[in-house]
């Protein structure tokens, strides 16, 4: 008998969700983390220009948008654990609010970026703003297919019945939003904080 | 056991939202003075640690197999290096 093997259920490893999701995630970061190092290169090149123009966007929006993206990561972690131990109803629950918090997080990206464009701060400005443009602006893709996701397991939740298959399908929905969580982290503390 | 899973989710939850605070004061030059650029490599480290947490707890990694695990563990510590370092090509 191997070690694995020996041990209980609860503490053998195992793979949250679907291979094909957990290959998607790593080929997500990878990509990310070549933007997050080119911009951080370039910024090397333009220091006084990057803190410059990062004095412009709205700190405290960030600040709530990455309070807002913390809260539905947990929310949706909460809601999984529930639907393991037959707490359906609190799962429906979590899912509910936590697609709250994500078109919360677009609602004021929505205003952020109207108020940049008011103010004539646009893609083509100057490389700060390129970057904010594309690094957030890929990221809200992800936010959209992701409050889609979210939906879906909403509903699935109301539907189905959380068997093992059930769970799998619930965990692997739940670790793309992580992803999105995960990569606004970064943004933040990249365009947002570093100085 | 599913109890204080949930209950471990919500204090990473809440460190995560801690560390967020300390990374804006830092930012906002609170702790390190002049010496803003020391503050950015805190902001950095905390920025992947707090990521380490998402991987491990809201992600389950942490109860995954090893070799996935890993992977995940050695990004994070591998693009946080990489950026500290192209950080400090231009200080």
């Amino acid at each position: 008998m191997s070690s694995a093997s020996a041990l209980p259920d609860s503490v053998k490893p195992r793979l949250p969700g679907e291979t094909g999701v957990w290959m998607f995630i790593i080929g997500d970061i990878l990509i990310f983390s070549l933007l997050f190092s080119v911009f951080v290169y370039d910024r090397a090149q333009e220091v006084a220009l990057f803190v410059e123009q990062q004095q412009l966007l709205n700190q405290t929006l960030g600040l709530f948008n990455t309070v807002l993206l913390l809260t539905s990561s947990w929310l949706v972690a909460l809601a999984v654990h529930s639907a393991r131990t037959g707490q359906l109803s609190r799962a429906r629950g979590c899912f509910g609010l936590a697609i709250l918090c994500g078109i919360g997080f677009v609602v004021v990206k929505y205003f952020e970026w109207g108020e940049k464009i008011a103010a004539d701060l646009t893609i083509e400005t100057n490389n700060f703003f390129m970057y904010y443009y594309l690094m957030t602006g890929i990221h809200l893709l992800h936010m959209v297919i992701g409050i889609g996701v979210l939906i879906f397991l909403w509903q699935f939740v109301r539907a189905a019945e959380c068997d093992a298959q059930g769970v799998g399908v619930l965990e692997s929905g739940a670790c793309f939003w992580h992803l999105v969580d995960i990569l606004w982290i970064a943004l933040f503390a990249l365009l947002y904080l570093m100085r | 056991m599913a109890v204080s899973l949930q209950s471990r989710v919500t204090v990473i939850w809440a460190g995560l939202i801690v560390a967020t605070g300390l990374s804006w004061q830092f930012g906002h030059g609170f702790g390190f003075g002049e010496k803003i650029h020391y503050a950015t490599v805190a902001i950095l480290i905390i920025t992947f640690v707090k990521i380490r947490f998402v991987f491990l707890d809201f992600m389950e990694l942490r109860t995954a197999p090893w070799p996935l695990r890993m992977v995940f563990e050695v990004w994070a510590i591998s693009v946080c290096v990489i950026l500290i370092g192209l950080y400090w090509l231009g200080v």
